[in-house]
């Protein structure tokens, strides 16, 4: 699938869904094959929320101590509201070869 | 297996290569020797080997449910009984690790009632990333077993002669690297290591491997090395971790590495899958796959001999 393709499956979806609840898709982070997927980019005062789809348990750690996740079994989720701009990374710590960003703008 | 193999390194690491469960490996004067069980289990070589100073048991993470084993707290209690039924009681056990699944109160509650159901009482830890994975970072674990460390997770102790060390390196990862000790654990192994006679055998235990035995995985503690220098000195050293659910063992000079089978489930060899989730057997097979290991010690001359013990 193009991402073009994406792009736009999820401009229709923002059509059809009106643009408040739209806007929450891009704040969502599967955690999946131990990854967390591409870096994600937000703007500030949005919640973003990470989802474990791995049958293995996950953290979410951010590395300079803004925010931690308690383990996350299979389908647990984890929310953090972001206020400050910046670049934030994080790292499972059960598995700290897993490491993402979340941008905030 | 010959006799003559037990003669030279080779053979010693030729017995090493079949890593397991019928193999008795005898570290005499830093030099690893290995026998089999059967040929162990004669009063002869019980003698040889000493007493069992310690049994080593892992990765036990209670609450896990899934279908690599549904009933972790059933093999961790078949474990357990497995040391209970020794005609030797150990002078103590060490657990290396992920004791829970989650880091959760009640999985730790009945972790500790499970534990107390050794005939043993003397009982040291060393965490386990799993066990550090609550939201306050290790609170859980430190409230119920930080006291002999101060809350740090390292210490030392002495029993029968033999040096203890319990390290950490499961706190403080450096993102997208391996295990940390850090410069404070460090310092404190220096000192802790200072003025003791080189001939005192030291057992170091730690949950993730002390020795890098895959980096894509995380498997491996990256200033380990700094701690070595510190140990290379002493003419014989146990290193004993968990984390990876299988045995694998390395000998350099006078120090032997030895990571454990878990009692819970076994992951994949290293590299093999995604990544190192739980590997789900068939049930016949799971037991032979869990177990613990047996360290015993004769102190003249210097001799640590693991026996490594499956469910099945």
């Amino acid at each position: 699938m193009t991402s073009k393709f994406i792009s736009a499956t999820l401009l229709a979806a923002a059509l059809a869904l009106g643009g408040a609840q739209a806007m929450t898709q891009p704040n969502a982070v599967t955690i999946k094959n131990f990854s967390f997927g591409q870096p994600i980019s937000v703007t500030a005062g949005s919640t973003v929320t990470w989802r474990n789809s791995d049958g293995e348990p996950h953290t979410v750690v951010s590395v300079d101590g803004l925010f931690r996740s308690a383990a996350l079994d299979t389908g647990e989720t984890f929310s953090f509201k972001f206020t400050k701009q910046g670049t934030f990374k994080y790292v499972c710590t059960i598995h700290p070869r897993m490491v993402s960003t979340v941008t905030v703008k | 297996m010959t006799t003559s193999d037990f003669t030279s390194r080779r053979g010693a690491l030729k017995c090493l290569a079949y890593g397991g469960a019928g193999t008795l490996f005898t570290l005499s004067g830093g030099i690893l020797l290995a026998s089999d069980v059967a040929q162990a289990a004669t009063k002869q070589m019980a003698a040889d080997v000493g007493m069992p100073l310690f049994v080593q048991i892992s990765d036990s993470h209670i609450g896990f449910n899934k279908e690599a084993n549904p009933d972790v707290a059933g093999t961790f209690k078949q474990c357990i009984a497995l040391v209970n039924a020794m005609p030797q009681q150990p002078a103590l056990i060490l657990h290396t690790g992920d004791i829970t699944q989650l880091s959760k109160p009640e999985q730790f509650d009945t972790a500790a009632q499970l534990m107390s159901g050794f005939k043993v009482s003397e009982i040291h830890t060393t965490p386990g990333e799993h066990d550090v994975a609550d939201a306050g970072g290790g609170k859980e674990y430190f409230s119920r077993f930080g006291k002999p460390s101060n809350n740090k997770g390292y210490y030392s102790f002495d029993s029968h002669g033999v040096h203890f060390v319990s390290l950490i390196n499961v706190l403080d990862f450096k993102a997208g690297g391996l295990g940390i000790l850090g410069p404070d654990q460090l310092a404190w192994l220096k000192n802790d290591l200072n003025g003791r006679s080189s001939s005192q055998p030291i057992v170091v235990f730690a949950h993730m491997p002390l020795w890098t035995i895959y980096e894509p995985w995380g498997w491996g503690t990256g200033d380990a090395d700094q701690a070595f220098a510190m140990l290379r000195r002493f003419g014989s050293v146990t290193v004993l971790n968990g984390h990876i659910h299988q045995i694998v063992s390395k000998v350099e000079g006078n120090i032997t590495f030895h990571t454990a089978r878990a009692t819970c489930f076994p992951q994949p060899a290293a590299g093999v899958g995604p990544g190192p989730g739980p590997l789900t057997v068939p049930a016949n097979v799971l037991p032979t796959m869990l177990g613990i290991r047996t360290v015993s010690y004769k102190p003249h001359p210097t001799m640590m001999a693991l026996s490594d013990k499956s469910l099945a």
